[in-house]
């Protein structure tokens, strides 16, 4: 294999890294989910800067390992694997492409979140409208439960065809 | 890994472990309703919230590691060796958060007073002078703020209950209560901090929150206790007798099985 090199090699690095999927929603890929904020030649390493979704996702290690071993399967190590928290990861990060795989795969997709990012804390008179249904597009649905499987997601049911989903929520 | 740790007296280094055992604490407390909350969604709620503090102790106790070794010139304590191999007084966690978890009355109140509580705290700490410090809490802020409508929810629906509920939230009201005033008692370790640009003094955020939980407990229709002489004493690694079996819990596989990894 011919070693590839500057601009050559961060493209088919971004290209690797669109192969490497969410272990939590395997559908989305981690550059789909927006976590991948920048790929450039480090000194002795390529270098890959991620932004984790949540302080306490459970698979944060997980996909550093996936990312790093995807890389250098594809000849395009040594790879580094740099975290970093500023700015904080949001929703809004997600790509078009993502959010019509999240709708496919059955889970509602996040909305856009307010303005500059700032959450609204509001208590007992909040219930805002609830996602449409990834089924049946009914935007008649309501929320079972705040808390989902993962972090990431919330839990609802769609009063048209009855049918529980799960929502990406906007963070 | 298994003789007990020290921390120097650092004030940057403290002044990181206060907020980090905070969150070490309560996710400690909180996880040990998986499987006993009250209802399915609520058990997976209070799992969700412990596992965000959870991640937010982590960053707090590694920053606080690479802080003290660049005021020792040692080598970083690492977030597990923080977390596992220090002695109580060695942990600096106002009482408020080790407090036992009680019935779920007490632990959706000591949620909303905490929420509240961290998210002042993050948002000041968002512009900190110390970039790692900034970047831990341009994340928690986000997670503190569903932390606490979640919290808020419950506060307001029980108090706005049932005969029965209503009871067990003024239970839990006057029982933690005089708690919550250590959260805003500064030393000089705040000083410090605050003339350093690092964060807030302690007592800064006092008047935001009181506001907060004057709003939040009139419409849970519960009356505002009055400010309690009680003071506790948990910042300054002094302890609650709650604490000793909280840590025996946390400490325990490091404790008997030394450097055992997953």
């Amino acid at each position: 294999m011919i070693a590839l090199t500057g601009m050559g090699r961060i493209e088919r690095a971004w290209q690797v890294l669109g192969t490497v999927l969410d272990p939590e929603v395997p559908v989305l890929s981690v550059c789909d989910l927006g976590i991948v904020r920048e790929v450039r030649e480090g000194a002795h390493a390529l270098q890959i800067v991620l932004t984790p979704t949540y302080s306490g996702c459970p698979a944060t290690e997980l996909i550093e390992q996936q990312v790093r071993e995807a890389l250098e399967g594809a000849g395009l190590g040594p790879v580094q694997v740099c975290l970093q928290r500023a700015p904080a990861w949001t929703s809004d990060w997600i790509s078009a492409e993502g959010r019509q795989k999240l709708r496919d795969y059955g889970i509602a997709p996040p909305q856009p979140v307010s303005g500059d990012g700032a959450v609204a804390v509001r208590w007992a008179s909040r219930r805002g409208p609830s996602p449409a249904c990834p089924r049946c597009g009914s935007t008649e649905t309501t929320v079972l439960s705040g808390f989902g499987a993962t972090a990431c997601k919330s839990l609802h049911r769609c009063l048209a065809c009855r049918e529980p989903f799960e929502h990406f929520k906007a963070l | 890994m298994s003789a007990s740790i020290r921390v120097s007296t650092c004030a940057d280094v403290r002044y990181v472990l206060r907020l980090g055992d905070a969150c070490l604490v309560l996710a400690q407390r909180l996880s040990e309703w998986c499987g006993h909350a009250p209802i399915l969604e609520e058990d997976i709620a209070l799992a969700n919230l412990a596992l965000d503090l959870l991640g937010q102790a982590r960053a707090l106790l590694t920053h606080a590691g690479q802080l003290e070794a660049r005021a020792t010139g040692g080598e970083a304590l690492t977030e597990d060796q923080l977390a596992f191999l220090r002695e109580e007084r060695d942990y600096f966690n106002p009482t408020l958060l080790e407090l036992p978890r009680g019935d779920f009355a007490f632990t959706v109140l000591r949620n909303a007073c905490v929420a509240a509580w961290m998210r002042l705290l993050w948002e000041r700490l968002v512009g900190s002078c110390d970039p790692a410090l900034a970047g831990i809490a341009g994340k928690a802020l986000k997670e503190s703020s569903y932390h606490l409508e979640h919290a808020a929810d419950w506060v307001v629906r029980l108090g706005c209950g049932t005969e029965e509920s209503q009871r067990r939230m003024a239970n839990a009201l006057r029982e933690l209560w005089p708690y919550t005033a250590e959260l805003f008692e500064d030393d000089a370790v705040d000083e410090a901090a605050a003339a350093r640009g690092l964060g807030p003094r302690a007592s800064e955020l006092r008047e935001p929150w009181l506001a907060q939980m004057r709003s939040l407990l009139a419409q849970a229709h519960l009356p505002m206790p009055a400010e309690s002489p009680f003071r506790s004493f948990g910042r300054q690694g002094r302890h609650s007798e709650h604490m000793g079996y909280l840590l025996a819990d946390l400490q325990f596989l490091q404790r008997a099985y030394p450097g055992g990894v997953w």
